[in-house]
Order: structure tokens, then C-alpha cells, then sequence
């Protein structure tokens, strides 16, 4: 069964060309990838990410859940509103999704997952949560719109109440806001400033026209893919999964060994480090001409790699992509397409951070 | 959606041919297929001097999105290539039946060739029933 979202019909009307996405009816695009993608690094645009799923968490032993559950420590966050993004582990140490999680009252926290993996992640959270007596509530009765871009803030401002506005005004990145029913987070997945906005269904589509009103350009799933990419950001199913630990998905900076805290999948992730991690996942750049795709094979002197998200760069007009490789390869690389071995480059990224590229810096 | 030009013949997979007044074939990619596609970035072409077989792979168009073979509509040695389209893939979204054009050849098997391709109404058909 394919799932819409309240927006559906709104993409339609405006001509998006829709595709099936994890069993989500999404728009790709709504004419031109390329511009959208360019709208948001250089003005604002908006996507309609009401697939993913909402999860709300409430009970007196919420902290000491998650303290469970992830791999990074909840206990960084402090002040309501805050935001962290982590890690769910298997006990294997690899990735069953990676999620932000927002506190907003020591018996209620929040939690965003991917839309692909709804399922096993409702079941696996279910299960954790049971013994720590943690309720454990979907809200699918929510939209959620990102609006990202050098000017979206203001744009998103420009439509709240007085009061609402003030407080979206003063928060600091990776923290949340609420007023006029919206739940407004300075968050996203493009390397911008900009909000995440959670709004009740019923509001969605009138906030979406104020929006678009404002001047944010719709912008479709296509952008959303080759924005993030830009910006160094994994996307679960391509990037890392259940066979990948987060020392292999370049993810180690969100895994917390703080002293005494037993997370899921900790025994195992310490084995691998202890042991060395065999793979990693580096940054690439193609000078020639083409396209780095998912899939492709990386020739390096110590063993094959391969591409996991590959794209074309409209901001670097280049193709880039992130490569899983045997650990410590940067030399000499090459990638197989159609039978053709063509160099590329080992570079650190985010590939572009608030619209300018890194490469340089 | 641009309107199909009555002097093309096209194959079920998008690409069209054009036999010029000297005899020789244009070949590029239907106004449908660029628009599936979506923004071109790239563009591999076939070498001048090359042998195409109808029916065979011989160029890759790469949007954003995805990359996509281009099979040869008719037979033939390659006799010019669309030098242009390396810097500006995007013509072809732009204007797929005009400058966005990929190749020429010389064809040597014409005749039968355009026997297995679709005129303009039996292509515009197959887009509406892929539609539906």
C-alpha cells in the first residue's frame, strides 16, 4: 500500500513529478532538481517530510531509557528543547537507524526516526521499553515541513504570533521551540540554517501556501538527497545499516564511551575498536567528468571499496560521493564505471557548508 | 511537453532518428525520456568512426538521478558527435529534438532499420498507455 501525505495533493497541483519512496507517494522534483537544490543554498525552499515518523516517549524513566537504547549520552542534553542526534545499535554494535531525539520534560522526550524503517524501529523501541516502563506513542496525526535556506528563518518567522516568534527567534541550532501549535526545530538536513517545523496535519497545508506565499521554493526529495550529501550527512540504507558499525559509517563522533553507561551494541563497539576497525567510510571528489553512483566499485591499493551515496554536486558541479573503503586507503583510488577506471580524490568533508564548498578551505 | 516533430521515428526505449536530406541519421533522446530523467549532468557519446548496431547500447545520458543507456536506433559508423553536449548536458533537456541531437550516422542498413521504429502517433500511443 502506498501512504500520502496530508500534502499530497498540494505536490500534484503543483506539477512535482511523484515517485515511490519507502512506500511514500513523494515528489522528486517539481520541475528542476537542480534549481531547487540551488533555492536552498542561496534563498529558502521547503520539503514535505511529514513521512517520516514521530515518536514520542513518556514515563519517569525516559533519561534512563534512552541512556539504553543509544549510543550517543541523552545526558548532554539538559535544557528543554535540546536536540541529539544518534545512533540506535543492535547488539551487534551495528546501525538500526539513526534518529534526533528532543527533551522536552524528564518524563517526555521525542524522537524522530526514518520513514524506511518505521516498522523495525517501533518494534525495536517497544521491546527496550518495556522493562524501563516508558510509554511509547507514535503521532501520525503530524506533518512536518523543513524549511532550509540562508533566508529561511526569516521566512518562517515572518508568519508567527508575536509571542511564538520570539522564542523561534533565540534558539540556538539543534533546539526546539513551541507556539501557535507548532513544534519549530532548528534542525535540518541540507548543511543550511533553517527549522524543521512538526505541525499538526489539519494546519499543514495552510502553512505550507503561507510559506510558499513567503517566497520558499518547494523542493522535492532529489534536492533534499544531493543537499545532504553536500553537507557530509549519512542516509540510512545507503550509507550504513545493520551489517555496519558507526566507527565504519564515519558516525564515531555521535558514539558516546562515557564511563558506566551499558548502551546497546557498547560491548561490541569497543571489541571492534580494540581490535581495529577494518573499513571506513571517506569523502570523494571526481575531476573527470561523470558521475559517482551507489554501488560502484573504489580500486584502492589495499582492496576494493565501494560508493555508497554517489551524486552529481549542482553546488560544486562535480560528481562526489561517500566511499566505504579498507581503512587508511587515500592514495590512489579509482572507481569502476562501466568497466572504465577513472581517478578520484580523498577529501574531508562536509563538501559545503552554509552554501560555501570546503574543498579549498 | 514539447510537440513531437512529424520526421522522427523513435524506439519503445525513447531515443529518436532523423534521416537528413544527405542520407545520413540524427539520433537523439525523446522530450518524454529527458523529462523522466530530469536535470542532465553528463553525457557519454560514442567516438566518431565508431560502429553502432540498431538495438545496442551505445551512449549513457547520467541525470541527477539516475544514469541511462541509449540504444542505437539504426546501424551505422558514427560520422559526427554533439561535441557541445560536454559542457552543456542540460541542452537536451532544453531542446531534445533540436540542438540536443547526440549523434550522426552513416547508416548501412536503413530500410529495415526504420521498419522496427514507431512513427510519431504509434510513440505518442505507447506514452499514453505507459501513462495509464
Amino acid at each position: 500500500m502506498t501512504h500520502k501525505t496530508i500534502l499530497n495533493d498540494t505536490h500534484r497541483a503543483l506539477g512535482a513529478k511523484m515517485v515511490d519512496f519507502g512506500g511514500w507517494d513523494m515528489p522528486i522534483h517539481y520541475g528542476s532538481q537542480i534549481e531547487e537544490h540551488h533555492a536552498v543554498r542561496r534563498d529558502a525552499g521547503m520539503f514535505d517530510v511529514s513521512h517520516m515518523t514521530v515518536v514520542d516517549l513518556h514515563g519517569a524513566r525516559c533519561r534512563e531509557f534512552l541512556r539504553h537504547l543509544l549510543a550517543n549520552n541523552i545526558d548532554k542534553l539538559k535544557v528543554t528543547g535540546k536536540a541529539l542526534y544518534s545512533c540506535m545499535l543492535n547488539e551487534q554494535g551495528c546501525v538500526i537507524d539513526d534518529l534526533i531525539v528532543y527533551f522536552l520534560g524528564e518524563d517526555f522526550f521525542r524522537v524522530v526516526v526514518n520513514a524506511s524503517t518505521r516498522d523495525k524501529d517501533l518494534a525495536w523501541i517497544n521491546r527496550q521499553a518495556a522493562a524501563f516502563s516508558v510509554q511509547v506513542k507514535e503521532r501520525p496525526e503530524f506533518a512536518m515541513i523543513a524549511v532550509q535556506g540562508p533566508h529561511a528563518r526569516d521566512k518562517v518567522l515572518g508568519l508567527l504570533s508575536p509571542a511564538t516568534r520570539e522564542n523561534a527567534a533565540k534558539i540556538g541550532k539543534f533546539v526546539a521551540a513551541q507556539g501557535d501549535g507548532l513544534f519549530i526545530a532548528r534542525t535540518g538536513y541540507t548543511g543550511e540554517d533553517g527549522f524543521e517545523i512538526i505541525v499538526p496535519e489539519a494546519q499543514a497545508v495552510d502553512l505550507w501556501n503561507r510559506l510558499r506565499d513567503a517566497g520558499v521554493a518547494p523542493a522535492g526529495l532529489g534536492a533534499r538527497d544531493t543537499l545532504r550529501l553536500e553537507a557530509g550527512m549519512n542516509l540510512y540504507g545507503q550509507d550504513m545499516d545493520e551489517t555496519v558499525t558507526p566507527w565504519e559509517a564515519n558516525l564515531g563522533w555521535t558514539v558516546s564511551l562515557d564511563a558506566g553507561r551499558d548502551f546497546i551494541g557498547r560491548a561490541a563497539l569497543e571489541a571492534q575498536k580494540a581490535k581495529g576497525v577494518p573499513r571506513e567510510m571517506i569523502g570523494l571528489v571526481m575531476d573527470d567528468k561523470g558521475v559517482l553512483r551507489h554501488g560502484q566499485r573504489v580500486v584502492t591499493p589495499g582492496g576494493d571499496g565501494e560508493i555508497l551515496s554517489g551524486s552529481f554536486s549542482p553546488t560544486l558541479a562535480c560528481a562526489i560521493a561517500f566511499a566505504r573503503v579498507p581503512s587508511g586507503e587515500r592514495d590512489g583510488l579509482q572507481v569502476d564505471i562501466r568497466g572504465r577506471l577513472v581517478p578520484v580524490r580523498a577529501v574531508k568533508y562536509p563538501f559545503v557548508r552554509d552554501g560555501r564548498s570546503q574543498l579549498d578551505a | 511537453m514539447q510537440e513531437i516533430p512529424g520526421d522522427l521515428k523513435f524506439m519503445k526505449s525513447h531515443e529518436w532518428a532523423r534521416v537528413e536530406d544527405k542520407g545520413t541519421v540524427t539520433v537523439g533522446i525523446s522530450d518524454h525520456a529527458q523529462g523522466l530523467l530530469g536535470d542532465l549532468v553528463y553525457v557519454e557519446l560514442p567516438s566518431v568512426g565508431d560502429t553502432v548496431k540498431a538495438g545496442n547500447a551505445c551512449a549513457v545520458v547520467e541525470s541527477v538521478k539516475a544514469a541511462s543507456d541509449v540504444y542505437a536506433p539504426v546501424s551505422g559508423e558514427v560520422v559526427a558527435v554533439n561535441e557541445a553536449l560536454t559542457d552543456k548536458p542540460e541542452t537536451i533537456n532544453e531542446d531534445a529534438y533540436g540542438d540536443g541531437w547526440l549523434y550522426v550516422v552513416k547508416p548501412d542498413n536503413l530500410a529495415e532499420d526504420l521498419d522496427e521504429l514507431l512513427d510519431p502517433d504509434a510513440y505518442a500511443e505507447q506514452l499514453e498507455e505507459d501513462e495509464s
